[in-house]
Order: C-alpha cells, then sequence, then structure tokens
C-alpha cells in the first residue's frame, strides 16, 4: 500500500465515548479507571509453533512468542498476546504497524507465516483501579482473581455479549487491557458505563 | 452450567464452545466413488449411542480451535478431551473428585406405624366427647388481632432492635413492628394470626412457620413496589410497607418496576450455603486456611437455627467476626442459593435492598444473581419440620413448633396464649418448655410415641401434661383456634378437648436437601430418622449438619468442620480449628413415623393448593402409583412453597394408601429454583438496549445525522433508506435508486464480512472451498464466488480478491462472516491440517464504501488523482492501491448493481473523512447516500440472489441459475458430490425465476405462494413456488419479484396465479435479469 501520510486526523472508534469514561474515573475517585488506549498496532501472527520461523521471530520483535496458552510476553513496548497455539496478536505504540509486520515477515521468511495488520479490527479499553474485577464480574465468567488471572495473564472470552480479548496487566492494580472489536465497542462501552453505576 | 475443558486453555463455561456433531466421521477419500446411498450415510446419518460418545467442539469464543470430547450422552459429563488429530483416549484424563459416600439403606420392610394407624382410626372413632378443659382463649376469635398494644411481645430478648420502630399497613390497618421484624413476626405481636384464605377451598389460614417453608401466609406487598405472593415469614419488615393477604394468586404490577436488578460472577475453592451451626463451623475451619471461601445464607444475620432457640448467639457474633475480617472469604447475607447445576455451577439471589423500602439507594441493584463456580460445595441448609394430616389441621393457630419457638426467641413474640403441642419426636418439648417458661400456658404435650422418654419427664417437671400414645383428631375455630380434640392413636380411649389458640405440631424433621437432588446427589430413607437423607453425588459436595440428618447441635458443629477442612485439604490448603461453642449432651428418643391421624373433618397436606388426604385417596384409586403421578393429579407439592412442609408427608400418605414403603416410594424430583425468584432478578441488566448487542461501522454516526433509518442485519445496525422531508419509505427508495442508475450514489457497505486467506497452499483451500475456480484468478484481479454446503445447497457467497499468489482477501455477506471463517477453520483444523494455510478475520479493519452509478467514474477521478480510472487502465474485477482524497485506499471494480461501480476500502480510522470528500466531491453530481433498500432492488432488477432471502438451505446454485458458477475442471470441492444426487437433478427443482404482475402496480407480499391455475381446486391446493423478494422499480417503471418455482425456467413466459388476500393475481414467469441484460451499463 502506497505510503501517503493520511489527510485527516485519525478518528477512533471511541472517540466520542471519552468524556463518560472520563466521568467514571472522576466520580469514582479512582475505584475504577476506564479510557479508551486508541491506535494501538495489532499484528496477527499465524505460524507454526515448533517451526523455525517461530524462533526467529522472537529475536525479531525483542521477545519470545509465549507458547503457554492464555499468556502474554512483553518487553518495551511490544507485548505478544497468545491466542491460539498458532496464533498470536502482537500489540505495539500507535503507528508502528507496518513496522511489526514488515519485521515479523522478513524474519518468517519463505517458511509458511500469515501476518497481517489488524489494527483497526479491535480497538483497547483500560479497565484499572480497585474496582476493576468486579465491574468485569459483572460480565466475564472467568476466574479473574490474581490466583487465578494474575500478571502475564490473558483470554480470549465472552464479557457481557461481546467476545473480547482481555489481558492482565503487569500489576495487579494496573488493571486489565480489553480488546474489543470496534463494532462492537460502542456497546460495550455502554456496557461498563452501566455496570459501573453502583461504583460511581 | 457444563465446564468444558478446552485442551488448549482449560475449563471454560459451555457457552464458549460450538457443537460439531459426531467425531471421527472423516470426509471421503473419493467423493465421486461413492454411490448415492453412500454419500448419503456421510451426509446424514451420526450415531446416536446412550453413554460415552466421541464427538467435535470448538472453542469459538476462545482460542478457536477444534478438538474432541468424549461426552457421556446420558448424564452430560465430558469424560476426557483431546486435540483434533490425535486418537481417541481409551480411558479418561481425570476422574472427577466423588462426594462423599454412604451405603445405601438395605431394608424396606413396612414400617410399624402403617399398622397403628389403621388401628386407631377404630379407635379414635369410638371414644366419646368430653368437655373442653382449660380456659377459654384470650383472643377474641377473629384471628386479626385486637389492636396494637404489643401485649404479645415479651418484655426482653429476641433480635429486634427495640429503638427503632416501624409503621406498616396490612388489609387496610397500621400497625408497629420493630427493626428486626419480618411481616409475620410484627402480624403475630399484634395478634393477627390469620393471613391468608386458601385457594381453592376458601378456608382461613394462618401463619404457619416462621421461614422460607410457608405455605399459607403468602401475602402481596402493595407498597413501596407491588410484588405478589411472598410469603410473610421472609419479608423483611421496614417502615412505610403496605402488604394485603391474598386468597390464592397474587398480582403483578402494572407499571415497570424501576429497580435495578444485575449479576456477577464469582469463583471460589468452597462455598457454603447455610450459615447455621455446620454452616459456619464449615466456613470458621477454611477462613483462615487462605482459601477462597463464600459463606451464603438467606438471612439478615448468620446464626440458623441457633437464632431461633437463642442458643450460643455469642460463637456466632465472634465466628461472624472473624470471618467478615478474612480476606478471602466473603459472607452474603440475605442471599438464597436457588439452583445447583453441573460442575459445582450454582446461582444464588441476593436481597440487597429490599429491606430498606423507600429508602433504598437507586444506583444499588435491588437483586442481585450470582453465578458461583466453586470448587467444592457444603450444603449445610437445614431441616424443615413437617406436619402432621389430622382432622381440620389447617385453622389459624395451627403452627409448626420449632416456628413457634423461634418467633419467641428471635422476634420476642408469643404466637398464642393457650397451647397444646403435638409431636412425634422430642423437639417439640423444647419449644413447649420455653414457651411456658415465657408465659404461654401449655394444656398438654400430644406424643404418637407411647414412650416418650426423658424430655416427657421434664415437661413433667415444668408442670405440663403429657399424653403419651395420644394424637391430635381435629381442631375447632373459624378465624382462629379455639379448640383442639385428643384422643389415644392405639386402641381406644378417652377424647378429649382443650381450649387452645394455638397448636403446635412437629410431624419430624426433612433434611433441606433441594440443591443436593438439583445437584445430581440420590437421596436414602433413614428408617430411624424417618426421612430422606443425602447419599452420594458425583460433585464435589458434602453435606452437614440437619442437612445431612445429624439433627443435634454437637453433631451438626463437627460435621460442618469436617467437610470445611476436607475441601480445603483438597485444594491443598491447611485448614484452621474453628472455636466451638460448648454443647451440652441431650436426652434423646428415637422419632415414631406417623403421616396422618385418622379422622373424617379434611386432613390437609398441601395447605397451599387445599390438597388433602382424601385427594390422595381419590389419586391411588385411579391406579396412580408414583409421587409424581399423585402430585400431578392432585398438584399437591406444586405450589410457590414446592410442598417444602407437605412433601414427605403427601409421599408417606401415598405410601399408606398404597400400603407400600415410603423408602420404595421416594419423593418427586426437586428442580431449581429452591425459592421461588423474580423475572427481573433473572433478566438483570439483559433488558431494553442491553438485552442484544447492536455493531454499528465507523459511519454510523453520519448515517444518524442525516436521517438514516436502520435495518437490522445480524447485529449490525445498517442504514435502510434516507428519507427527506416529508418522503415516504417509496419515494425514498425510488430517488435513491434513480441516483444509483442514473447519476451516481454511495453507500456503506462495511459490514460485509473480509477475511485475509494467506498460505502457499491458499488458492487450492480456496478452489477446495468455492464452487468455482480460483487457483487462476490472477494476481490484481477480483473473482465472484459461490460457497455450499456437503449437501451442495448454497451457504455463502461474495468476492474474492488476488491480493498476492499466496494471499487473498475474502468477502463474505454480513451475516455469516463469523459463520464463514468458523467453516474454513473447521475444514483446516479438522480435514486438511496439512494445507498451509491460515485465515484471519479483517471485517473490521477495513472500511468500505460503495460508490456506484455512471458518474462514479468522475467523482473517483477526481478524489484519486494517481488512479488511472478508464476502462482499459482499470477494467471490471479488478482491484487497485491508490489514495482517495488523500487517504491510502484499495478500490475494487465491482459491482452489485449492474452499474458502473466501485468499493473503495480504507482503514475505518479515515472512513469520515473518506466518506465526506466522496459526498462533497459528488455534490455536482447530485451524488445521493442510498441504503440496504435500495441495494436490493438494484440487485434485483439484474438477479442477483441474496443469500439467506433468496435462498433457504435448500437451494444449490444451478437451482439459482449459477450452474456457470460450478466448475467442472476441478475434481472434487465441498458440495460436488452432491450435485450427482438424484435430487439434485430433478426437473422440477425450484428455480430462481422472475415474476411480473400483469398489472404493474401491483405488489406481491414476500412469501406468496404460487399456483397453476386461475381458480383454487378444492385442498390441498399444489404449490409451485413461492415469492423470495418483491420490491418496486423506478428503472422498469413497475413492481416486479423473485421467486423460487419449480422448473421454473422451463415456464418462463407461463401464467400463474399468485394467492393475495381473496383474490388470484395474474403473474408471468420471466427470466431473472429484468434489467440491462446485456450488461452494457457495467463499465459506465
Amino acid at each position: 500500500m502506497a505510503d501517503t501520510a493520511p489527510t485527516a486526523r485519525p478518528r477512533s472508534p471511541l472517540a466520542d465515548a471519552a468524556p463518560r469514561l472520563a466521568a467514571v474515573t472522576r466520580s469514582s475517585k479512582g475505584a475504577l479507571r476506564l479510557a479508551e488506549l486508541p491506535f494501538l498496532a495489532q499484528v496477527n501472527v499465524r505460524l507454526d509453533a515448533k517451526s523455525p520461523a517461530a524462533d526467529a521471530v522472537g529475536p525479531a520483535l525483542g521477545l519470545p512468542l509465549p507458547l503457554e496458552p492464555d499468556t502474554v510476553v512483553h518487553a518495551g513496548e511490544v507485548t505478544a498476546v497468545w491466542l491460539g497455539p498458532d496464533e498470536w496478536l502482537v500489540v505495539g505504540r500507535p503507528g508502528t504497524e507496518r513496522d511489526l509486520e514488515r519485521r515479523i515477515r522478513t524474519a518468517a521468511g519463505d517458511e509458511p507465516a500469515a501476518v497481517t495488520d489488524v489494527s483497526a479490527q479491535r480497538t483497547t479499553l483500560l479497565v484499572g483501579g480497585p474496582r476493576a474485577r468486579d465491574l468485569l464480574a459483572h460480565g466475564c465468567a472467568l476466574d479473574l482473581h490474581p490466583r487465578a488471572f494474575g500478571p502475564g495473564r490473558c483470554a480470549q472470552t465472552t464479557l457481557a455479549r461481546t467476545q473480547v480479548v482481555l489481558v492482565a496487566r503487569d500489576e495487579t492494580r494496573a488493571g486489565f487491557w480489553v480488546l474489543v472489536r470496534s463494532s462492537f465497542a460502542g456497546y460495550l462501552v455502554d456496557w461498563l458505563l452501566d455496570a459501573a453505576v453502583e461504583h460511581v | 452450567m457444563l465446564l468444558i475443558p478446552c485442551p488448549w486453555c482449560g475449563p471454560r463455561d459451555e457457552t464458549e464452545f460450538h457443537y460439531g456433531g459426531q467425531a471421527h466421521v472423516p470426509y471421503p477419500e473419493d467423493p465421486a466413488s461413492l454411490t448415492d446411498e453412500e454419500w448419503a450415510r456421510y451426509l446424514f446419518f451420526r450415531d446416536n449411542p446412550k453413554g460415552p460418545f466421541a464427538e467435535r467442539w470448538s472453542h469459538a469464543a476462545g482460542c478457536r480451535r477444534w478438538f474432541n470430547a468424549v461426552r457421556d450422552t446420558s448424564t452430560n459429563e465430558i469424560l476426557t478431551v483431546y486435540r483434533a488429530g490425535e486418537p481417541r483416549p481409551t480411558a479418561p484424563l481425570s476422574a472427577r473428585p466423588a462426594g462423599p459416600s454412604r451405603p445405601t439403606s438395605a431394608l424396606s420392610a413396612r414400617p410399624a406405624f402403617e399398622d397403628e394407624a389403621v388401628q386407631a382410626e377404630a379407635g379414635s372413632g369410638g371414644a366419646a366427647p368430653s368437655g373442653v378443659e382449660g380456659a377459654a382463649p384470650l383472643q377474641d376469635g377473629t384471628g386479626r388481632g385486637g389492636g396494637g398494644d404489643h401485649t404479645l411481645r415479651t418484655p426482653t430478648g429476641g433480635r429486634i432492635d427495640r429503638t427503632t420502630p416501624l409503621t406498616f399497613t396490612f388489609d387496610g390497618t397500621d400497625y408497629q413492628g420493630y427493626q428486626g421484624d419480618t411481616l409475620a413476626s410484627a402480624l403475630l405481636a399484634n395478634g393477627v394470626v390469620q393471613a391468608a384464605t386458601s385457594i381453592k377451598l376458601g378456608r382461613p389460614r394462618g401463619i404457619f412457620s416462621a421461614g422460607v417453608e410457608e405455605p399459607n401466609a403468602v401475602v402481596q406487598i402493595e407498597a413501596p413496589f407491588p410484588e405478589p405472593m411472598l410469603p410473610a415469614t421472609t419479608v423483611e419488615l421496614h417502615d412505610g410497607l403496605v402488604a394485603t393477604s391474598l386468597p390464592g394468586q397474587g398480582r403483578l404490577a402494572t407499571t415497570p418496576d424501576p429497580a435495578r436488578y444485575d449479576a456477577v460472577h464469582a469463583h471460589c475453592d468452597l462455598l457454603v450455603v447455610g450459615a447455621g451451626p455446620a454452616g459456619l463451623a464449615a466456613a470458621a475451619a477454611a477462613a483462615s486456611s487462605g482459601a477462597r471461601v463464600i459463606l451464603a445464607d438467606d438471612q439478615p444475620e448468620p446464626g440458623g437455627s441457633l437464632l431461633g432457640t437463642g442458643e450460643h448467639l455469642d460463637w456466632v457474633a465472634a465466628t461472624r467476626t472473624r470471618l467478615e475480617a478474612a480476606p478471602e472469604v466473603r459472607v452474603l447475607p440475605r442471599t438464597t442459593v436457588f439452583g445447583h447445576y453441573d460442575d459445582n455451577h450454582l446461582l444464588a439471589v441476593e436481597r440487597r435492598t429490599n429491606h430498606l423500602g423507600a429508602d433504598a439507594p437507586p444506583n444499588v441493584s435491588r437483586e442481585r444473581v450470582w453465578r458461583i463456580r466453586a470448587r467444592h460445595v457444603v450444603l449445610a441448609t437445614g431441616a424443615h419440620e413437617r406436619s402432621v394430616a389430622f382432622g381440620d389441621n389447617d385453622r389459624p393457630g395451627v403452627m409448626l413448633a420449632t416456628s413457634a419457638r423461634t418467633y419467641l426467641h428471635r422476634y420476642a413474640v408469643l404466637p398464642g396464649r393457650q397451647a397444646v403441642v403435638l409431636t412425634t419426636n422430642d423437639s417439640a418439648y423444647a419449644a413447649a418448655l420455653d414457651l411456658a417458661a415465657a408465659g404461654v400456658g401449655i394444656a398438654a404435650i400430644v406424643d404418637t410415641r407411647p414412650e416418650p422418654g426423658q424430655w416427657a419427664e421434664r415437661a413433667r417437671s415444668a408442670g405440663i401434661e403429657v399424653l403419651p400414645g395420644h394424637a391430635v383428631t381435629g381442631t375447632a375455630g373459624r378465624e382462629r383456634l379455639t379448640a383442639v380434640t385428643v384422643a389415644p392413636y392405639e386402641g381406644t380411649g378417652t377424647q378429649r378437648e382443650f381450649a387452645a389458640d394455638l397448636l403446635l405440631v412437629s410431624g419430624g424433621w426433612n433434611p433441606v436437601a433441594h440443591l443436593f437432588s438439583q445437584a445430581g446427589g440420590k437421596l436414602r430413607y433413614d428408617e430411624v430418622l424417618g426421612t430422606f437423607v443425602p447419599d452420594s453425588c458425583r460433585q464435589a459436595v458434602a453435606v452437614a449438619g440437619a442437612a445431612n440428618g445429624a439433627f443435634d447441635l454437637a453433631t451438626a458443629l463437627v460435621e460442618g468442620t469436617k467437610a470445611g477442612t476436607r475441601a480445603v485439604e483438597a485444594e491443598g490448603y491447611t485448614a484452621g480449628t474453628p472455636a466451638l461453642p460448648a454443647v451440652a449432651p441431650q436426652p434423646y428418643t428415637p422419632p415414631m413415623q406417623v403421616f396422618s391421624v385418622p379422622g373424617e373433618a379434611p386432613r390437609f397436606v398441601d395447605l397451599q393448593r387445599d390438597v388433602t388426604v382424601d385427594d390422595l385417596a381419590r389419586a391411588t384409586g385411579a391406579g396412580l402409583r408414583s409421587v409424581e403421578h399423585t402430585k400431578r393429579y392432585t398438584t399437591a407439592g406444586t405450589a410457590n412453597d414446592q410442598g417444602r412442609t407437605g412433601g414427605v408427608l403427601a409421599s408417606g400418605v401415598v405410601a399408606e394408601l398404597l400400603g407400600v414403603d415410603v423408602s420404595a416410594l421416594g419423593l418427586p424430583t426437586f428442580r431449581p429454583p429452591y425459592t421461588p425468584v423474580s423475572f427481573a432478578a433473572l433478566a438483570g441488566r439483559d433488558r431494553g438496549a442491553m438485552l442484544d448487542p447492536i455493531r454499528t461501522t465507523a459511519l454510523h454516526d453520519w448515517h444518524v445525522g442525516h436521517g438514516a433509518l436502520f435495518e437490522n442485519v445480524g447485529q449490525w445496525k445498517r442504514p435502510w433508506y434516507y428519507p427527506l422531508d416529508g418522503e415516504d419509505m417509496e419515494s425514498a427508495v425510488l430517488r435513491e435508486c434513480r441516483a444509483a442508475r442514473e447519476g451516481v450514489a454511495f453507500m456503506d457497505a462495511s459490514t460485509l464480512g473480509k477475511i485475509d486467506v494467506q498460505g502457499p497452499d491458499a488458492a487450492l483451500f480456496l478452489d477446495r472451498l468455492y464452487t468455482n475456480m480460483m487457483s487462476n484468478l490472477k494476481v490484481g484481479m477480483i473473482r465472484y464466488g459461490v460457497m455450499c454446503r456437503l449437501d451442495g445447497m448454497v451457504f455463502d457467497d461474495g468476492t474474492v480478491i488476488r491480493l498476492a499468489p499466496d494471499r487473498f482477501l475474502v468477502t463474505t455477506t454480513t451475516g455469516n462472516a463469523a459463520a464463514v471463517l468458523d467453516w474454513m477453520e473447521e475444514w483446516l483444523q479438522t480435514e486438511w491440517p496439512d494445507l498451509r494455510v491460515h485465515c484471519t478475520s479483517v471485517t473490521e479493519h477495513w472500511a468500505t464504501v460503495a460508490l456506484v452509478g455512471p458518474q462514479s467514474r468522475a467523482v473517483l477521478g477526481s478524489l484519486a488523482p494517481a488512479l488511472a480510472v478508464s476502462n482499459e487502465d482499470f477494467p471490471f474485477m479488478a482491484w487497485r492501491e491508490t489514495t482517495v482524497a488523500g487517504i491510502d485506499a484499495r478500490v475494487c471494480r465491482i459491482s452489485f448493481s449492474g452499474e458502473l461501480a466501485y468499493e473503495i476500502n480504507v482503514s475505518p480510522w479515515q472512513a469520515v473523512p473518506l466518506w465526506e470528500a466522496l459526498y462533497e466531491a459528488g455534490a455536482p453530481y447530485g451524488i445521493t447516500p442510498y441504503g440496504t433498500e435500495t441495494m436490493h432492488v438494484l440487485r434485483a432488477e439484474k438477479g442477483y440472489p441474496i443469500v439467506g432471502q433468496d435462498t433457504d438451505g435448500t437451494v444449490t446454485p444451478q437451482d439459482l441459475g449459477m450452474g456457470w458458477a460450478v466448475s467442472k475442471k476441478k475434481p472434487d470441492f465441498i458440495g460436488k458430490r452432491s450435485y450427482a444426487r438424484a435430487d439434485s437433478v430433478r426437473p422440477d427443482r425450484k428455480h430462481l425465476v422472475a415474476l411480473l404482475t400483469d398489472d404493474p402496480a401491483v405488489f406481491l407480499p414476500e412469501g406468496t405462494h404460487l399456483v397453476a391455475d386461475s381458480e383454487l381446486p378444492a385442498p390441498p391446493v399444489p404449490m409451485l413456488g413461492h415469492v423470495t423478494s418483491s420490491y418496486r422499480s423506478a428503472a422498469l417503471g413497475r413492481t416486479f419479484a423473485l421467486a423460487l418455482v419449480k422448473g421454473g425456467r422451463d415456464r418462463i413466459g407461463e401464467r400463474l396465479y399468485a394467492p393475495v388476500g381473496d383474490r388470484l393475481l395474474p403473474v408471468t414467469v420471466a427470466g431473472p435479469v429484468l434489467y440491462d441484460p446485456e450488461g452494457a451499463r457495467r463499465d459506465g
């Protein structure tokens, strides 16, 4: 695709929701922190975990692709999320998707690997604060207790009535990333704001 | 809710999975070599065994991996799981934890009491009446109380807060109660016993119990919010409560409930149900271990039966304090666990603000459903006292003995002044002694046991007359009990009558085994206790205390401690040693099993349904031999108390009537919910806009701002049409169609499914998936494709874009995007794991705008200076990468209208600027936004079918006239073998054709049937087909329709008839392409 800079400022799926999310953070007095983390680079990687490509991609990204199901590995500003035994989501700073895609493709070489820019497929919600787990428990059947879903854990699952990728951030207090399909993002924000009513 | 162990992600709720049918049914190596019968067997026939069955599942909402599971089809247990491609293991991977197992009672001898009951009938019938003994009852005999002077409150004691008086209204009269009262205890304190009128017979009924087992005092709450049929014994009193008594059924509110209801998920190592002595001991043993513990109890405070006996409340308070301070312990008061499902999934409802009345904060949910997943469950659910069926045993003033004790100790209420006690066991003595000490006159304790033992001595020492071997045979009074008739239970003897306003009854105890039974646990009949007790359960469930038949306090505490200890130690924690109260040993004499006492007057078994012993006798007389059948015949046990006091009694009476052992007869099945749960609580927040998510595109706000009306396509909101001021749908759509055919129009096509298919075998994979050839598509070009199921029926269609030799972008219909991706993964993972291909959804990574019409080239050209837009440079079914309005774009020259058209794909982050640039650049040409209705008209004019509208899973590509899209060169593809089936080549299959009504203004409703004759013959009328799509066409200047018609292509030009209302409209069959059949408009 031609490398032409866009003329207009990009608009994220939850651009309009930012004030409502910030209002929850404010009125909950820090019990909850809600925000969209827009435009994160997201690259879907499919390859055989036992192939040389898997070994090559690690050094190219500066982190090994996690092989244990439902875990994440991160280094610097790159996070690799286990989605399946041959599938990962590599997440990076906004604007780095092409660089990430190129590095992974180059590393994989002639090995059969599928590398797909999916940055706009999902947007990312930060759900943090001491009550983050309680909030998500309204619609997530997974056990999110730190013993079961501590830092480094992730899961593809259902939150309310939509599918999400849930990532526990490094520190328990830092909360969760909730990656949601862009078309469902508006619904999920409405749901989160409704579930948060008791905390604000 | 089952937990299914994904071989990758571990146990997850069953809702995350899709079922894929029988495993190990491979796709035949050479379908062409199979006979029709062999192919049909592969397609349509599957095993259906009872027991272990290997089947395929997909972790659809998780890692999207297909795997195999062996499930026992009779128990739903998943015995083992294994990855796709692995052979079926011979032994289960892991055994499930087993519950406590005890030997089942082997005894089935007929108990003695049945013979005794027969003898007693003759005896009491011959007794002569005697004079009434004792003082006249102090009440006025109305049962409705004598004013609010609180004379029935004891001066001290109870769990009520005497500093917080509350005012409430019952049946129009204002009363006073206290914080800590239930509606029932407050009514009793005011001398009101009668709280209902029975549903069938209209007999006055009184408060019968002090808990959820209440069959009689079921009331209607009027304020703060109307709620029907709540037991007064469970309604916490609050200021301003307004309630009325009910003759049977209640009334639903006519206005929407303003309260909030919600739900949460919770997980724990140990769930303890019930905070009585056993439950508190279990939780206390587990609490200090570090294990995650939930203790749920339906009362406002822990203590259970101790609240009713007034014993060891200091221990309760100390234990409560310790539990509430433990970091991983959650104590849930006012929470009823009402359902126990597979894999220790339990549902509970927490009543959070009901007791606050009008003071309930609006942002706190009134009730909350807890969906609890527990590694281990300890059921410490206690026991319910049961009644005895004797004559007129339903009068207000007849009350369960231990409930009366509870009213005294917990609520400081005397439920009457002068009492007779009928019992078959020891427990009523403590109630009688406590009430006597509080000033209630105990006229007599009537014990059916000939030798009632030490408790009787204690009663006699307290000056109470004990009548061993006697029973109550009748009562007198209407609105309130006035007298009780007593006679020897066995043999003959003197009948005596006692004046009383209270008759306390204890017919024994039933363990609350509802949850245990729901969990799959088996009950056994305990001959000594005379009741059904928990035996064994395949889930990790233990039962402790009275729920387990341990009716004495010391044993209950020990059982609770042990159960809590075992549960957390099984999870690797070290349990603590809880401080337990010192319990003095109590004398014990075994109970006697008495279900009914002979008599002429009605003997009620189910008070709430007005079912008597005679009703059950009619059922057995009609030949019914099972309690499930007598239950349905008489309705005994079907009311909202679900037979908690009468269930075992009904079984016992039926056993007596049939002359069989009650242990052989059993109990009717326990089903959730344990107590009634409101629909509002079950719905929670899944209501209104939250019931079903809506999906929106990046352009949604623009559509809303420009007045679009929306159509639901799956969960997507798609613009349907954009009416201008004063336009109706018909004129708006005609205008939008004209713009697309004559000028330029544009629509948001972002909802189309998009799948990126990459890998060296991508072309081969698509060749197998589509009916037509994809491998010979050139890079830079696009092809329309049809996808079918194995039976050859159309499943989906769309375009395939070749991005690179090993990379394609596949589009799907809006509603089928997820299904097509699942279909691809299923084939890749289960049948073709050797193919080096991966599929990734990119549906929302792209926003797509369709730019349509003869002027579309001019508009695109003005915004894409780098793009050569001429027909030669950018031919039909080609794609180009360029910038449009300065935005990176992939432009495809495809058309779903027959017009010159483009689909412009950009990042959704840039969709609004692209759309607005097109709107501006197209303004000189009158660019018009259009919606799905216009899209449908335009495509139908060209005879393009819509999968799911013109097809219904019984239509082949050939039926649609798209035989050209079915490859004859490819050796095989999904569905190919089915096209050679005899059924697929029938000449009278339904074909897609167009229909034109004789009158060009007449519109055929979709779904209209088609017949051959101008007059309807006698039924059954042979149907030739039906209308699948119907529109008004601006381009044709008339209405038209698409239809599936038997042998339709051979009927072109024929006249058929369409019954619409009471008319038969003549129509002419035409080829499906009505507009521009030569395709002249495609290139502009």
